[in-house]
């Protein structure tokens, strides 16, 4: 288990690397997300205000 | 065939594909995680090492692949725009924009995994040599589109803009695939070519394609949740979008 | 009603930049100026090393030449497009490829051809051996126009902007590149005594290649940003 992790002495060299491509992969996951719900809830808000100004 | 046209077709109309590719992405997402697994376990577990680089080669199980799409999301980038050029076919337009920052993000991904293979095995972060200066330029290429689609207020000429910008660039992809033909690199030739033998022993070649594929199985997801995002900003006035909020907010 | 014919239309709108331009002659001179200055800065710079200063000499010209290039192409379209008349053009019943042809071709007669003519003084001030003037010369004559052509595309995609400046560096420099390397290897080779074919092949072609693609290119993204 720890050869694995070491890496045979590059550790510093792979574990960033696959380290790197997590937080790419999941950053481009998270920001279309978040994205389309910023603007749901902003076209949500201009529905219900309109809705509200109707009344 | 003309199933194949009808389907083409209907995609092009923004509230069938915002439902269809809604239901398109779970598929992508759970199929780009189970190769996800199977690639990193063949790659980190059941590879060998490398008799000259020993562990360190495992690198190439990000590298490569990232590389590759950062190629691949480019091309498909500047056909879309080409499409939504001549065709001005609104959601291939979508398609440029939705794929510019996952692009750059594979290819900031090539070159950094690249230095971190480099360092030990050149000796060297960085060697201004054909393929990563040219990589590189393709970095500055994507960062480009993105600024320039940021920096025009109305989206939808700002969509055909980069499309433009998109189709000038690709003239850059065949000098990144071939420039360790073209020039002498330090960078290594290809090892995986369509019609020869690779010179990849097959235990290390099967993760490669794994982590390849689900790459690309990522990149269908992630494309489609953007330009899904990316279109109900644009039809955001429109009727089929006010009634699919309001629906949701019953 | 008489209609113009193509070439008319061409000459006509070169002739019609080239005397605005000369009617502000005293601003002609600054690409020119900022060339040769920032050239100068370089060994001031670098210290007075003549070795190191012949090594880096060819690629300092050539850096200096794209930075001018970056400098003067705003001027392409920017006071046709705050008057009006880039509008005009665009009504034209010619196409408009030959228009911004003609338009680039004038822009490069008067910022990028000036250029070749400080080489020889540039070569001096950096140690370049007399071989290689020729060579400069000739890689400057080539490569400007390739420069205003590719420029051209990026000063078209960001000439409705108000901030474009900044931003057509980054569109453009990346995209300029290739002209920087092919064009120093070609005067560094020339140094030795090595010919130069190859490098000037491949920039003859860059210049054929853009002189194809760069115009109906600009006249997408004009058609683009005016929209």
């Amino acid at each position: 288990m720890r050869e694995f992790f070491a890496m045979g002495g590059y550790a510093a060299y792979v574990w960033p690397s696959y380290a790197l491509a997590l937080i790419i992969l999941i950053g481009n996951i998270i920001a279309p997300m978040q994205q389309r719900k910023k603007i749901v809830s902003d076209i949500a808000r201009k529905i219900r205000r309109a809705r509200n100004e109707q009344k | 065939m003309n199933v194949f046209m009808r389907w083409f077709h209907k995609m092009g109309s923004p509230r069938y594909f915002y439902t269809v590719a809604g239901k398109m992405i779970p598929w992508f997402m759970t199929s780009f995680v189970i190769l996800l697994l199977f690639g990193l376990y063949y790659g980190l577990i059941m590879a060998p090492p490398d008799y000259q680089q020993g562990e360190s080669y495992r690198i190439i199980y990000i590298h490569v692949p990232a590389a590759w799409m950062s190629m691949f999301i480019y091309v498909v980038m500047a056909v879309s725009g080409l499409i939504s050029l001549v065709w001005r076919i609104k959601m291939t337009e979508i398609f440029v924009i939705s794929s510019a920052t996952v692009g750059a993000s594979f290819t900031f991904l090539a070159l950094v995994t690249g230095s971190l293979w480099g360092k030990p095995m050149w000796g060297t972060w960085w060697v201004w040599d054909a393929r990563l200066t040219s990589e590189l330029i393709l970095f500055f290429l994507y960062l480009g589109i993105i600024a320039l689609h940021s920096a025009i207020e109305d989206k939808r000429v700002a969509a055909r803009a980069i499309s433009i910008l998109a189709l000038v660039g690709v003239v850059n992809i065949p000098i990144i695939h071939y420039s360790v033909e073209w020039w002498n690199t330090l960078h290594q030739p290809a090892t995986i070519t369509k019609f020869d033998k690779p010179s990849m022993d097959i235990s290390m070649l099967i993760p490669l394609l794994l982590m390849a594929l689900s790459f690309k199985l990522y990149y269908g997801a992630v494309v489609l949740m953007r330009a899904r995002a990316e279109l109900l900003e644009r039809d955001r006035n429109t009727r089929w979008v006010q009634e699919l909020i309001e629906g949701d907010a019953k | 009603m008489s209609t113009l014919s193509l070439t008319s239309a061409f000459g006509l709108l070169l002739k019609r930049d080239l005397t605005l331009a000369y009617r502000r002659r005293a601003e002609l001179v600054n690409p020119l100026l900022f060339f040769v200055l920032v050239t100068a800065m370089f060994p001031l710079g670098i210290g007075n090393d003549p070795v190191l200063i012949e090594k880096v000499g060819p690629g300092v010209v050539w850096v200096a030449a794209l930075l001018s290039a970056l400098l003067s192409l705003d001027a392409m379209f920017r006071s046709d497009y705050e008057d009006g008349s880039l509008e005009q053009f665009m009504l034209s019943a010619h196409p408009v490829s030959i228009l911004v042809l003609a338009k680039v071709l004038a822009h490069w007669m008067v910022t990028g051809l000036p250029l070749f003519i400080a080489a020889p003084l540039l070569a001096t001030m950096l140690h370049i051996p007399g071989n290689a003037i020729p060579t400069l010369m000739l890689t400057l004559v080539l490569g400007t126009p390739v420069l205003s052509l590719i420029g051209s595309v990026g000063v078209a995609l960001t000439v409705g902007l108000r901030r474009g400046g900044v931003l057509l560096s980054l569109l453009v420099l990346p995209l300029f590149v290739p002209v920087l390397i092919f064009a120093t290897d070609a005067v560094h080779t020339a140094g030795v005594g090595i010919p130069t074919t190859a490098q000037i092949s491949i920039l003859s072609a860059m210049l054929v290649g853009s002189l194809v693609l760069a115009p109906p290119a600009t006249a997408a993204s004009l058609r683009i940003s005016l929209s």
